[in-house]
C-alpha cells in the first residue's frame, strides 16, 4: 500500500549523521574540500596541522578495518590525536549506554565522535545528547554517508561532474547503508539511479524515491556510467533471500562478459570488501574499468574534509574564510617535527 | 461509607439508549438510581455539572500494568490513578507480567492488590498459555473461577494452531473470549516499524504487514469452525478490517478494537527516529488509517482500547532497536478522540462513547460502562470547552512514553465517580472538593 509522500530527515550540519534532505550544496562543498585535501595527498610532507589539539574518537561497535583505517589516517593528516574505542574491550561490554559512553570520552576531552554502530539511528540517538559533531560511520542498514561522498567523489574525478549520469547499484540493496547514502546523495547530485537485486533484497517501494528498480541485471547495467556492486553477505541465505551463492553469482554477479556489455568507459565500483567470484569477478575487479582502490584512496581525503569542515563549523568561520590559513600553515609545517601522538 | 450523590444539569449521554439530553444523575450505595431532570437532593453530596458532559464511567479494555514485576515502569496504584485521570473507571489488564498471569494465584494477586491499591475498577485477562510460550495450555477455568474476564497472549501470537483451536473449544466451556494478537512472528521477527517507504528511508526494519493480515485471517478461521468468542485486538492494517467484515457477515462470534495511535498517526511519525512512535503493530499508512476509521463508522470495529503500555524514559531513550514496543495511552485517549475524531473526521461524540462503554462492555459482558438503574454508579464528567494542551509532565502514570506530548486538546477531564466517590476532579472543577 501507498504511502503519502515522505518528508526528509532535516539536515543538521553540526554532524554528519546520514545523506538523507543534506543539500546539494554541502554535498559540492565536501567534495570541492576533497580536492584540496587530496593534493596533500601528494606531498613529501602528508600532514597539515588544521587540527592540532583536537581529539577524534572512533566509536566502532561493529568491527571495521577499513573504515576506521581511513578515518584514523584522515584525522591524523590534520594533526588530529585519535583515539580507537573497540568496543569489545572497553566498559560497553560491561553493559554501559551509548551516550554514558560518549558522555565519558566528551568529558576526556574528546572533539568529535566518529562512530560505528549496529542499530540504525544510534548516531542521532547520540547526537540528541552531544554537543560535538557525529559522524556516522555507519549505522545499522541506514547510512554510512563518507562511503557514499568519496563513491561520489571517484565519480566526479573520472566523469567531471554527477549530473545526468546514470549509476547502477548491484546487490543487497535492502541490508545495504551505502546503497541507501548513495541513492539519496546522487538524486540530489541530479543523477539517474537504478537498483537491481534479487526482489527479496529490494526494499520496499524504494521506487518512492525516484530511482528505477529493475531485477535483471544484464538490463541495469545497459548505458550506465557506473555500475556500483555491493557485497552480498554470506549469511543471507539462512533468511531465505535466495538460495545459495552460485546462483547469487549467475544471475547478479559482475562477470567479463557483462562487463563486455557496458559502455566502454563504464566504472566498476565496489566499497569493499569484496567476495571475490561471487558478487564480482577478480578479472573486473581488477580489470581497467575498476576504481575500487581509487575509492579507498579517496575515502582519506573526504573523511578529511568532513572532520575540517565539522570542524569550522564549529567555530562559525566559513572554510572559505579559512582556506587561506588552512594552505598557509601547512606550508610552514613542511620540515617541523611530527605531532607527538 | 457513601450515602449517595446527586449530579445535576450535565449533559447526560446514555450510550445504552444513543439518547442525548440535559438531566441528572443520582447514585445511592453505589449504583445508579435514577436518571431524570430537576432531582432534588435527598441529603447526598450534590455536584453541579451544568456545561459538562456525562457518560458512564469509561471501560479501557486494554491495558498493561506492568505489576508485578515491572513496577519501575507501572503499578497497580499509578495505572490505576492515571486511569482515574483519563476518566476511566474500569481497566481491563493484560497477561503479560512478570510472573505471567497464567493460573488463579495471579489472577487472585491482581483482585487484591486491585483491591487495596487500585481507585478504578480492574478485571484482569489470563494467559492462553503458560508462561505465554505458545506450547502448553494456561489454567483456563481455574482463572474463570478467580475473575478472568477473558484469555489473552497479548504481546504474542498464539503461532501453534493447535493450541489456538483447542484452546477456542475450551473457551467455549466459560463463554468468555478469547482476545487475539495477531502476528506472525516469523514474519515480523527483527522488524521495528512498518515495512514501506519510511522503512526503507530511515534504514529501519520493516515488519510486512501480512505479519498480521494472515494471522487474522488464520485465527477467524479457527473460531468459525470452533464457534468460540473471539475478540481481536489493536487492529491496523485495512486488509484486517476487510477480513473483519468477512467473518462478521459469516456470523462468527467476532468483535474488534483499535487503538487511538492507528487512527491518528501514520508510519511517518517514526521518520525521526522517534522511540515514542514504535509500538506493535507498528503504525501504518494514511490508507491504513482511513480504513480503520471506516470501520469504526459502519460499526466493524467494536470498541477503541488504549494498549496502555508503559515503559521507563530510560528504556525509551536508547538506539531505535533496543527501545522497547508501545505506548502509554490512559490519560489521552479520551481527549484526543474527542479532539480528533470529532473536528477533524466528524464522528459523533455518543459514537466513540459506545466503543468506550457498552460495547467493551458487552464483549466481556461487565455490568459497567452504561446509566441503567441498579448499575454501578460510575461516572466520567468531561468539560467540553477547555483548551489545552497534553502535557506528559502532569500524568499519574508513571511513564511518559507518548507520542502526543504537546498536542492541542478542546476539553479535559472534569470529575472521575467510582460507584459514587469522586476518584479524580479537576481542581477548577465542580466536584474539586468532594475528591477525597
Amino acid at each position: 500500500m501507498k504511502s503519502s509522500p515522505f518528508v526528509p530527515l532535516a539536515a543538521d550540519d553540526q554532524h554528519l549523521l546520514g545523506l538523507r534532505g543534506v543539500s546539494r550544496e554541502r554535498i559540492e562543498r565536501i567534495l570541492d574540500t576533497a580536492r584540496a585535501m587530496k593534493e596533500i595527498h601528494t606531498r613529501s610532507v602528508k600532514k597539515v596541522p588544521t587540527l592540532r589539539g583536537k581529539v577524534v574518537v572512533l566509536l566502532f561497535y561493529e568491527p571495521s578495518t577499513r573504515t576506521a583505517t581511513s578515518f584514523s589516517l584522515a584525522a591524523q593528516r590534520l594533526s588530529a590525536d585519535v583515539q580507537s574505542l573497540a568496543t569489545s574491550s572497553s566498559s560497553v561490554k560491561k553493559g554501559e549506554s551509548l551516550v554514558d559512553t560518549a558522555t565519558t570520552l566528551r568529558v576526556m576531552g574528546a572533539d568529535f565522535i566518529v562512530m560505528r554502530h549496529h542499530s540504525t539511528g544510534a548516531p542521532h540517538h547520540l547526537a540528541k545528547h552531544m554537543d560535538i559533531p557525529i559522524i556516522n560511520a555507519g549505522d545499522g542498514w541506514n547510512e554510512h554517508p563518507t562511503q557514499a561522498l568519496l563513491d561520489l567523489f571517484t565519480i566526479r574525478e573520472h566523469k567531471g561532474q554527477i549530473e545526468g549520469l546514470t549509476v547502477t547499484i548491484a546487490g543487497d540493496i535492502r541490508h545495504s547503508r551505502v546503497a541507501r547514502s548513495n541513492m539519496w546523495a546522487l538524486k540530489t547530485m541530479g543523477a539517474n539511479v537504478r537498483m537491481v537485486g534479487p526482489p527479496t533484497l529490494m526494499p520496499t517501494d524504494i521506487q518512492d524515491y525516484g530511482v528505477e528498480v529493475y531485477t535483471d541485471l544484464d538490463k541495469a547495467i545497459e548505458g550506465a556510467d557506473v555500475v556500483n556492486i555491493l557485497r552480498i553477505q554470506q549469511e543471507r541465505m539462512t533468511k531465505f533471500f535466495f538460495p545459495n551463492l552460485r546462483e547469487y553469482n549467475f544471475y547478479f554477479g559482475m562477470t567479463p562478459d557483462r562487463l563486455a556489455r557496458c559502455k566502454p568507459n563504464v566504472l566498476i565500483m565496489h566499497p569493499g570488501p569484496m567476495n571475490r567470484g561471487v558478487e564480482i569477478s577478480s578479472p573486473v575487479a581488477d580489470g581497467p574499468n575498476s576504481v575500487i582502490t581509487e575509492q579507498v584512496t579517496n575515502g582519506v581525503a573526504v573523511r578529511m574534509a568532513v572532520l575540517y569542515l565539522l570542524a569550522w563549523g564549529r567555530h562559525k568561520q566559513t572554510p572559505a574564510e579559512s582556506s587561506e590559513l588552512l594552505w598557509s600553515a601547512a606550508a610552514d609545517e613542511t620540515g617541523t617535527n611530527e605531532q607527538a601522538d | 461509607m457513601n450515602s449517595g450523590l446527586l449530579i445535576r444539569g450535565a449533559t447526560v449521554f446514555n450510550p445504552s439508549t444513543g439518547q442525548q439530553a440535559i438531566g441528572d444523575v443520582r447514585i445511592e450505595s453505589g449504583t445508579i438510581a435514577e436518571l431524570g431532570t430537576n432531582l432534588k437532593p435527598n441529603g447526598e453530596a450534590t455536584i453541579e455539572a451544568e456545561g459538562l458532559w456525562l457518560f458512564p464511567g469509561l471501560i479501557d479494555m486494554h491495558v498493561h500494568l506492568r505489576e508485578p514485576g515491572q513496577e519501575s515502569k507501572e503499578t497497580i496504584a499509578t495505572g490505576t490513578q492515571a486511569a482515574a485521570a483519563g476518566g476511566f473507571t474500569t481497566i481491563v489488564a493484560m497477561a503479560n507480567t512478570l510472573p505471567v498471569i497464567d493460573d488463579k494465584t495471579g489472577v487472585q494477586y491482581i483482585m487484591r492488590t486491585a483491591q487495596m491499591h487500585g481507585v478504578v475498577n480492574v478485571y484482569q485477562v489470563g494467559a492462553v498459555s503458560k508462561n505465554l510460550q505458545g506450547e502448553e495450555m494456561a489454567d483456563l477455568g481455574e482463572m474463570v473461577e478467580a475473575g478472568a474476564v477473558a484469555f489473552s497472549d497479548d504481546g504474542r501470537g498464539v503461532m501453534n494452531s493447535l493450541l489456538l483451536r483447542r484452546a477456542m473449544q475450551y473457551s467455549t466451556l466459560f463463554d468468555i473470549p478469547i482476545i487475539a494478537h495477531c502476528e506472525d512472528h516469523n514474519l515480523s521477527g527483527g522488524g521495528e516499524i512498518n515495512e514501506g517507504s519510511v522503512s526503507t528511508a530511515t534504514g529501519l526494519a520493516g515488519i510486512p504487514r501480512e505479519a498480521e493480515i494472515t494471522d487474522v485471517a488464520r485465527t477467524c478461521i479457527i473460531a468459525e469452525q470452533t464457534g468460540a468468542r473471539l475478540h481481536l485486538a489493536h487492529i491496523s492494517c485495512a486488509e484486517s478490517v476487510d477480513l473483519i467484515r468477512y467473518y462478521k457477515k459469516r456470523k462468527v462470534k467476532l468483535t474488534a478494537e483499535t487503538a487511538p495511535h492507528y487512527l491518528l498517526l501514520t508510519e511517518e511519525a517514526v521518520q525521526n527516529y522517534d522511540t515514542n512512535s514504535k509500538m506493535n503493530p507498528p503504525l501504518r499508512t494514511e490508507a491504513d488509517r482511513q480504513a480503520l476509521l471506516e470501520a469504526l463508522r459502519d460499526g466493524t470495529l467494536d470498541a477503541i482500547a488504549s494498549d496502555h503500555a508503559p515503559h521507563t524514559p530510560g528504556q525509551k531513550d536508547q538506539e531505535f532497536d533496543q527501545t522497547p514496543f508501545g505506548i502509554i495511552g490512559l490519560e489521552t485517549t479520551l481527549p484526543l478522540l474527542l479532539t480528533y475524531l470529532v473536528n477533524e473526521e466528524g464522528f459523533e461524540p455518543m459514537d466513540l462513547i459506545k466503543q468506550l462503554t457498552v460495547n467493551p462492555a458487552k464483549i466481556l459482558k461487565l455490568s459497567e460502562g452504561t446509566l441503567e438503574k441498579g448499575a454501578p454508579g460510575d461516572i466520567t464528567l468531561w468539560h467540553p470547552q477547555k483548551p489545552g494542551k497534553i502535557d506528559k509532565s502532569r500524568f499519574r502514570s508513571k511513564s511518559r512514553n507518548t507520542p502526543f506530548d504537546g498536542w492541542d486538546v478542546n476539553g479535559r477531564v472534569s470529575a472521575t465517580i467510582l460507584a459514587g466517590n469522586v476518584v479524580y476532579a479537576a481542581s477548577d472543577g465542580p466536584a474539586a472538593d468532594l475528591k477525597k
